[in-house]
């Protein structure tokens, strides 16, 4: 799968299924369980219909009809929401790993 | 229009020398040698998943997680550093469709899901340890697990 097409073309994987989505959504909306499915048959499919080494399939599906604005915003200065604070993260990650603790 | 990444990332990361990315000239391919309804497929995705306990990944990180192919949603979590992740901690399978592969082998649409899929931290800047740290343990275990092909989804 890919959502960025100019690395994978200048990478050239035996195959690729391009998806226009923004990154950290390479196979669909969350909760959306009907566009994932879409999203991963088309891929299955892609590999049988696939034959010419390198060639990328591209679909057809848009994020938001109502939201292009991350296709500008996104990857640029100031675009990622800020990071917790190490503590917290150290915090979650004890609890995380004390939960499955026999 | 597509997203132009490798301009937008010289931009955002203009502060350092560019990133050299790579450029290949040829290739790789295997023939897919029966039917997806009867092929053996192994899910990967450079998403950062870990599964229950497992550690957390960091930086530079060529390490690897192993998930069971019937984990519950539940009992995956998400560490990386690139993409922003609220979405892939709500949904996994937005990075990591472990249960819409699940349900493709349970329809048949797919022979059967490798057990286990795994995940992997794409924040490395080092092709190199990629290639020579990262790639070989993944083909070992597709070797040893006898896959027809592997679904690689980034994030």
């Amino acid at each position: 799968m890919t959502s960025a097409l100019d690395i994978t073309q200048s990478v050239k994987p035996p195959r690729a299924v391009f998806l226009n989505f923004p990154l950290g959504h390479q196979t669909g909306r969350p909760d959306d369980p009907g566009i994932q499915r879409q999203i991963v048959r088309d891929a299955m499919r892609a590999f049988e219909s696939i034959s010419t080494p390198g060639e990328i399939v591209r679909l057809p599906y848009l994020w938001d009809p109502n939201d292009r604005a991350w296709e500008t915003q996104d990857y640029t200065k100031g675009w990622m929401p800020g990071r917790p604070r190490r503590e917290d993260a150290d915090a979650a990650e004890a609890e995380r790993v004390a939960r499955y603790a026999k | 229009m597509p997203v132009a990444y490798i301009p937008r990332t010289r931009e955002l990361y203009s502060d350092f020398a560019p990133y050299r990315w790579v450029v290949n000239e040829s290739v790789p391919w295997t023939p897919l040698r029966k039917p997806i309804a009867q092929a053996k497929i192994a899910l990967m995705s450079s998403g950062g998943i870990m599964y229950r306990e497992q550690p957390r990944f960091h930086h530079e990180d060529a390490s690897y997680r192993r998930i069971p192919k019937d984990a519950a949603r539940e009992d995956l979590y998400v560490w990386h550093f690139g993409y922003p992740t609220a979405d892939a901690e709500k949904d996994p399978n937005c990075v990591f469709p472990l249960e819409r592969m699940r349900e493709l082998e349970a329809a048949r649409v797919i022979g059967e899901l490798s057990d286990p899929a795994f995940s992997f931290m794409g924040g490395i800047y080092s092709a190199r340890k990629v290639r020579d740290e990262l790639a070989p343990h993944i083909v070992g275990e597709l070797r040893r697990a006898h896959v027809d092909a592997f679904y690689l989804v980034p994030a």
